[in-house]
């Protein structure tokens, strides 16, 4: 990714960013569990301008039934944006980047759903991006793990995602629409925090073998923070206000 | 999709192989089947390979045409890699739109060589904001035996750094092609992706088919000239803790300098 000529400071001598925050500091994330009324399970997520909707049928039939795996049930995900969810109306047909974020969230989701509970049956999971902003495939995931555990699907861990990425050649959590178009490098991250495993990872851009490893890290403690969002949401729903 | 029988016994087998850190074609872990890289082997192509690793088989060709940049990036080129599995590749191949493992495919390859840097874009502007040369790198697999990832990207780097870039002129407001004067791309790096499979926890380096079918999870990192990771795809339906993923990162930039040294051998690959 090539650095474009801008206007942007993307970060200050302060080490203060184009949004105001910290180079450790994630945008605001709320999440809410159980906002559809037919889907089994589903929650909205507000992720810095990102705001997603996830909803989960089953385990139900399986149609096409070819599609039927004996030994166990199927994960099936679709990513998709609306037209109105960018600045530019995006034609609402699946693209080849929707088509592999759905591949790669089905891929980050499945080491968590206990899928081997339930043979011959699928588990829909269906997302989606009412406004995008940078990081909205991490944001996407991490509403439809809420949604799994809202629909009562047994799961091994909550999966939680954030990105992390390189701007003004310094390593930082959460990058931004601006962050994104303008800096060196954007690593999403998905994590499983209590068996502690990097479920989905890709990345744009040049990274150094130590700005690697400081991005895992640095994306890691990322998904740690919106786990405990996660919870909050998942208590919210099932036991009214947890307790502060 | 249900596993037949005879899958079940060769995992079997490869899971039992790998408890004592064998692989089922003998070779080590961190090894590379064979790279057999030709070019030029179309000529009507401004660039071309023929790739084949261990018994994958890619043909690429590269074609070079003037085109309308990009609204946003009007002060480069085009660069668009893709990839095709042919019906003749695999008997479980089928015509029709890509699925979304060959878009996968696709992505990951041009991601690659993309976000490498490989091809300076600045260079390839023929008037800003209205003409500029596309390159089009188009795989096609030929032959199926696993890790197509690699296989695509060592045949899109070695068909571009062979390609020879037809010059144009501008006349009237529109390019026109001068012939017998085309020349060397504008080349800054030489991108290496290295595929990884991970089977019971256990990291091999350029999974076969039958590997393929076993792994756990697997991804590819891309490294450049200088050893850096520019691209990484994580894949599969099990995790990587983090220590495995350090580890990978490792694998990448020491087979990728071996890769590299390969791919230098190839016409316009020593100029990096």
């Amino acid at each position: 990714m090539g650095v474009r000529k801008s206007d942007i400071v993307l970060l200050d001598d302060k080490g203060i960013r184009c949004d105001g925050r910290k180079i450790d500091e994630p945008r605001n994330i709320m999440i809410k569990a159980g906002v559809l009324k037919n889907a089994n399970g589903s929650a909205y997520i507000e992720f810095g301008e990102n705001k997603i909707l996830a909803g989960v049928f089953g385990p139900r039939d399986v149609h096409p039934k070819h599609l039927a795996n004996t030994d166990r049930g199927i994960l099936r995900c679709r990513y998709h944006m609306e037209p109105f969810s960018v600045s530019e109306r995006k034609n609402p047909a699946p693209s080849r980047r929707e088509i592999e974020i759905s591949k790669v969230i089905k891929e980050a989701l499945e080491p968590a759903v206990m899928l081997e509970n339930f043979p011959r049956t699928v588990v829909d999971v269906y997302i989606e991006v009412l406004q995008a902003d940078g990081g909205s495939r991490c944001a996407a995931l991490d509403a439809a793990a809420v949604a799994l555990a809202d629909a009562g699907i047994p799961m091994r861990d909550m999966v939680s995602a954030c990105a992390a990425g390189k701007v003004a050649d310094t390593i930082v959590l959460d990058i931004n629409n601006e962050e994104d178009q303008e800096g060196q490098a954007d690593m999403p991250v998905a994590y499983m925090p209590n068996l502690e495993k990097v479920t989905l990872l890709q990345l744009d851009g040049v990274l150094t073998p130590a700005e690697y490893k400081k991005c895992v890290e640095t994306a890691i403690n990322g998904c740690k923070l919106v786990y405990e969002v996660q919870k909050k949401a998942l208590k919210d729903k099932f036991f009214g206000d947890s307790p502060q | 999709m249900n596993t037949p029988i005879i899958d079940d016994l060769k995992k079997k087998k490869i899971l039992a192989l790998l408890k004592d850190g064998q692989r089922v074609d003998g070779r080590a872990l961190d090894e590379v089947r064979p790279l057999i890289i030709d070019t030029g082997v179309i000529p009507k192509a401004e660039g071309s390979a023929r790739v084949r690793l261990g018994d994958t088989e890619i043909v690429c060709g590269v074609k070079i045409q003037p085109d309308k940049p990009f609204p946003d990036l009007g002060d480069r080129g085009i660069f668009i890699c893709t990839a095709e599995i042919l019906p003749l590749a695999d008997p479980n191949v089928e015509t029709g739109p890509p699925n979304e493992e060959v878009i996968e495919l696709a992505r990951v390859v041009d991601r690659g060589v993309r976000e490498s840097g490989m091809i300076d874009l600045t260079k390839l502007v023929l008037i800003k904001d209205k003409s500029v040369i596309g390159i089009f790198v188009d795989n096609t697999v030929t032959d199926y035996d696993g890790n197509l990832f690699d296989a695509c990207s060592y045949a899109s780097v070695a068909s571009i750094l062979s390609c020879k870039i037809p010059k144009w002129e501008i006349k009237n407001d529109a390019p026109s092609l001068v012939p017998d004067s085309a020349s060397a791309p504008p080349i800054t790096t030489i991108p290496v992706s290295v595929t990884m499979g991970k089977i019971a926890d256990t990291i091999i380096v350029d999974p076969n088919a039958d590997e393929w079918k076993c792994m756990d999870a697997r991804i590819t990192i891309t490294t450049n000239s200088a050893g850096n990771i520019c691209a990484v795809q994580k894949g599969g339906e099990d995790g990587f803790t983090f220590e495995q993923l350090v580890k990978c990162s490792e694998l990448s930039i020491s087979t990728g300098a071996k890769i590299r040294e390969i791919l230098k051998q190839v016409p316009g690959g020593d100029r990096c």
